[in-house]
């Protein structure tokens, strides 16, 4: 099979209130990306847009960036979730041999929206959306399940919160870098137990994008060191309905893992991997999603914290971005996550540059309580 | 019949020519040294943009979108809210193949998409599995006034859960693995709100 | 290189005005139901599933999470995709993809729409520039009507010219059981009837539907394997270039004329309208059936009418276009383009029913969405 590369990357920094447009937002990563890589918008022939009708408050929200993403005149496309999907999109139709060289992009205005409008209406409209339900609650029925089932507290979920903020402090593009305690996140306002406004990704703007390329554009346009190849990728999604799963359990994500690793080639992820960019959309979710990725045992994900494994000079970096806790742009969030892993490959992350990364891991959620997950492995 | 010179020959003129102006623009951010002067005269544009941008009054519009929608409920969740309405009854349905049951029911079992014509009824009492207390309030989506008790309650004689209200219970008092059960509306109308929450039984915790 | 691909199963639902008797999810399951027994396979043997809608027509947000009962998707790796008008051809796009590129061997595609449970038109409108157009903005029958009056201008067409193809595509329609709208018309009654938008009438115009519709791609080896005469996808082509309506051209389709000669160019075809056997256009009004023919390259530009009047297109004609009775007979707006594709596929593996072109091998299906979005996919009967 031919192999694709990741040449180019951008994002913009995330910031509340961001005053671009969508088009702006799009204009600018692109622009960078496309300097990133070396290469002009010529060379590119079709564009995966990433973005969200309800986000954005627009039916076919695509069409507020297809003029500044450079698709004029190419093959465009969209997909609707988060940006891991985007990428995996933009490398299937580099696969499939009918493209050479595709940008993916996604934008992103959560304070444009009322987010929990929003989330709201991704619930059942027959069942459960009349309850009232959003992405804060459901989350919170997810995080007290998994208390439960492995008799997790909420202080370690805390310790997720204040090392990721403390992350972003090294991150100039992350939104809220923050030296806080474990007794500053449970001293914050309750708002769903046992969630408190620190335990939670903050609303954000932004906008992120890719250039992916055939391994032989790849080598023809970029030096060794620019390219970082998309090694494994795997995708899969649980049942809808929050009682149809039992939401401490990762199956989704341990499937999809398991495909990423096959294809990769990675048998020890603990081992192999240098440093991972999870999502964190709220504090418990990194401890979960740990587990699911097989870096411990399920269950095992507080203490794997605790003991420092994934701080910044940890065994496993996990998050030194600040990830989605320091800034939570939607359907950017696995796109940003992808760049970050770019850069720690290359070793242009600057302050928060891990030691001697070779392969770094991307990890993405779909829907509520994380119903579906995409998880890329990148590499030298 | 020009088929043999699409490609290039295809797009018109117009759309060309704005092509290529968006091109050079991009072009241009790029190369800026590059000496070719309609390059450099579009990033001066460019450059010209950035420093008004500081002065201008940046403007926000406000915006709803009202669009007015109905869902057809289809006959498995209505035969469900009609037993509620009617009966106030939870039912739940079965799966032919793997027997597991589900509530609320489904159209087709998750692991073996097989039609689900086994229905059976629930005594509708079960056990708290998991709960929030929301404090925030979101008048356009929230039912009521927070603090708002979620739970989600595995009812007994079913596989699955189901997430609703709870009511007749202090915050303090809840605890995972705790008894329930469903309380039913006095006014029926077919919807969710049938049963009206799920409060702690007697039989304590489980 | 890519895998070469091949559809093997189609399944809609009948599709009508209203379906009372289904909600969105069992609308789904409907169509899956089906295209798995037209392919002869199990929910099982489904490696991936793409679907899309537009958000705001049904108001089901991750359509792709919500319809998992449907779609029978619990555990598999699930995709959304969406384009507005031209989101069934963008999942099929998207299905057809994800077999190509190596990583999955039989892919679902799916679309599907509740049109009875929204009002369309103001779903329709926010897709307008909210800061810029979406005030001024409504619906989309007012662009096509505007565009029709510009090319009768232009060319001579004449609003009889429509009427000759939307009698067309509903006395085709008369064909196909699974059509919301089967009713034979005159295009004397076609003329006859209320004007909607000048030069447009009642039945020049597509209808809103309820239904849905499921596509099955497979790689070469497995749809060899499984399919007796797979419908090979020869090419998928998108091309979209809105920004403001003002930037749109109205006498031709520029994105159409675009698309299809890249398509074209793609499967080798020369003279369309000789190597083509039969087409399902996803054609919003009867005047569109005049309009974009220039567009697809049957012929010069103002070259349609002309071509319609000596009955090219009927279904006796040199190409039969929508046999199915196309979109003005029926529009489930997130399916319609991907049951152009279906149907299709049905005609290359000859299980088109009452509606079979005779001998069908080169097909092609497009798809159209607001603002200028235009999709194009041709199949075949030989390998690529």
């Amino acid at each position: 099979m031919e192999r694709v590369a990741i040449i180019g990357a951008a994002q913009t920094k995330y910031e509340r209130n961001k005053p671009d447009t969508f088009a702006e937002m799009i204009y600018e990563v692109v622009s960078k990306a496309l300097e990133d890589a070396g290469i002009t918008i010529k060379e590119v022939d079709n564009v995966v847009s990433v973005s969200s009708d309800f986000w954005d408050g627009r039916t076919i929200s695509s069409m507020a960036i297809s003029d500044a993403s450079g698709a004029f005149g190419k093959d465009i496309t969209t997909v609707e979730g988060d940006g891991t999907f985007g990428a995996l999109y933009g490398m299937m139709r580099i696969l499939s041999g009918s493209f050479g060289c595709t940008v993916v992009c996604a934008h992103h205005k959560g304070t444009e929206s009322n987010m929990r409008g929003i989330t709201n209406t991704a619930f059942d409209p027959l069942v459960e959306r009349r309850l009232g339900l959003d992405s804060i609650n459901s989350a919170a029925l997810q995080a007290r399940r998994y208390m439960s089932k492995w008799g997790v507290w909420e202080e370690q979920f805390a310790r997720v919160s204040v090392k990721n903020h403390g992350n972003a402090m090294r991150n100039p593009l992350a939104m809220l870098p923050m030296e806080i305690t474990v007794d500053d996140v449970m001293a914050s306002r309750k708002l769903a137990d046992p969630l408190k406004l620190l335990d939670c990704s903050p609303v954000t703007d932004g906008a992120a994008a890719l250039i992916l390329a055939a391994e032989r554009n790849a080598k023809k346009w970029t030096t060794n060191k620019k390219r970082v190849w998309m090694k494994g990728v795997g995708h899969c999604s649980d049942a809808f309905r929050l009682g149809d799963r039992d939401l401490a359990d990762t199956r989704a994500l341990k499937q999809a893992a398991k495909k990423a690793y096959a294809m990769a080639g990675i048998s020890d992820p603990l081992k192999e991997i240098d440093v991972a960019e999870i999502c964190d959309a709220f504090s418990y979710m990194e401890l979960m999603w740990l587990e699911g990725l097989g870096f411990c045992d399920d269950g095992m994900g507080a203490e794997f914290v605790e003991r420092g494994h994934a701080d910044f000079d940890g065994a496993l970096p996990v998050n030194p971005s600040g990830g989605r806790l320091s800034a939570h742009p939607v359907q950017v969030a696995g796109l940003a996550a992808m760049a970050e892993c770019v850069l720690q490959v290359r070793g242009e992350a600057g302050e928060r540059q891990v030691d001697g990364v070779e392969t770094a891991l991307a990890h993405g959620i779909n829907g509520m309580c994380g119903q579906a997950h995409c998880v890329w492995i990148l590499g030298k | 019949m020009g088929i043999e010179t699409a490609g290039a020959a295809a797009v018109p003129r117009r759309s060309q020519r704005r092509f290529k102006q968006v091109r050079e623009v991009i072009d241009a951010l790029r190369h800026g040294t590059r000496r070719n002067t309609r390059r450099l005269a579009a990033k001066r544009e460019v450059k010209q943009l950035s420093d008004w941008k500081d002065q201008v009054e940046v403007m926000v519009h406000h915006g709803k979108i009202s669009v007015p929608y109905s869902w057809t409920v289809g006959s498995t969740l209505s035969k469900w809210y009609v037993l509620m309405r009617d009966k106030g009854e939870i039912w739940a349905n079965r799966c032919p193949s793997c027997g597991k049951v589900y509530v609320p029911p489904k159209i087709k079992c998750n692991d073996c998409y097989k039609d689900m014509n086994d229905w059976v009824k629930l005594p509708g009492t079960g056990i708290l599995e998991s709960y929030t207390v929301v404090h925030y309030s979101e008048p356009v989506i929230q039912p009521q006034e927070p603090p708002i008790i979620y739970g989600l309650v595995k009812m007994d004689g079913a596989d699955t859960a189901m997430v609703h209200l709870m009511g007749e219970v202090e915050p303090e008092q809840l605890m995972v693995g705790m008894r329930v059960e469903a309380v039913m509306s006095e006014e029926r109308e077919a919807n969710i709100f049938d049963i009206r929450y799920f409060r702690p039984s007697a039989g304590g915790e489980a | 290189m890519g895998k070469r691909v091949g559809i093997i199963g189609v399944g809609q639902t009948h599709h009508a005005a209203k379906r009372l008797d289904a909600s969105g999810v069992e609308l789904i399951a409907e169509a899956v139901t089906r295209a798995l027994d037209d392919a002869q396979l199990t929910i099982k043997d489904i490696d991936a599933v793409v679907i899309g809608n537009m958000d705001h027509f049904e108001n089901i947000n991750y359509v792709d999470m919500w319809a998992a009962d449907g779609l029978g998707s619990c555990m598999k790796p699930v995709f959304k995709v969406t384009t507005g008008g031209t989101t069934g051809t963008t999942v099929g796009a998207c299905g057809y993809y994800h077999a190509a590129s190596g990583l999955f061997d039989v892919v679902m595609a799916v679309g599907w729409e509740k049109n009875s449970e929204s009002d369309t038109q103001a779903a329709i409108s926010t897709c307008a520039n909210p800061t810029l157009e979406r005030d001024s903005f409504a619906g989309a029958i007012g662009p096509l009507a505007t565009e029709y009056s510009m090319y009768m201008k232009a060319y001579g067409a004449t609003e009889e010219d429509a009427a000759r193809v939307a009698a067309r595509d509903r006395n085709n329609a008369c064909n196909n059981p699974f059509a919301h709208i089967r009713q034979h018309v005159t295009v004397e009654e076609v003329l006859a009837s209320p004007m909607l938008s000048y030069p447009i009438k009642f039945l020049d115009m597509c209808p809103r539907s309820d239904g849905a519709c499921a596509v099955i791609f497979a790689v070469e080896e497995k749809a060899k394997r499984l399919c007796p005469r797979p419908a090979w996808v020869h090419c998928s082509v998108v091309r979209h270039d809105y920004t403001h309506f003002g930037d749109l051209e109205w006498t031709w389709m520029p994105t159409l004329e675009r698309a299809t000669a890249e398509a074209y160019r793609l499967a080798g075809i020369h003279d369309p309208l000789k190597e083509l056997d039969v087409c399902e256009l996803y054609l919003p009004a009867s005047t569109c059936g005049v309009k974009w023919m220039d567009s697809c390259w049957f012929c010069e530009k103002g070259g349609a009418p002309e071509l319609i009047r000596k009955g090219t297109f009927e279904m006796d004609g040199e190409l039969p276009i929508n046999p199915s009775g196309g979109v003005i007979s029926c529009n489930p707006i997130g399916a319609t383009a991907l049951i152009r594709v279906g149907e299709a596929a049905w005609q290359i593996m000859g299980r088109a029913g009452d509606r079979q072109v005779e001998g069908a091998k080169k097909a092609m299906a497009t798809g159209f969405g607001g603002c200028s979005w235009s999709d194009v996919f041709i199949l075949g009967a030989d390998l690529p």
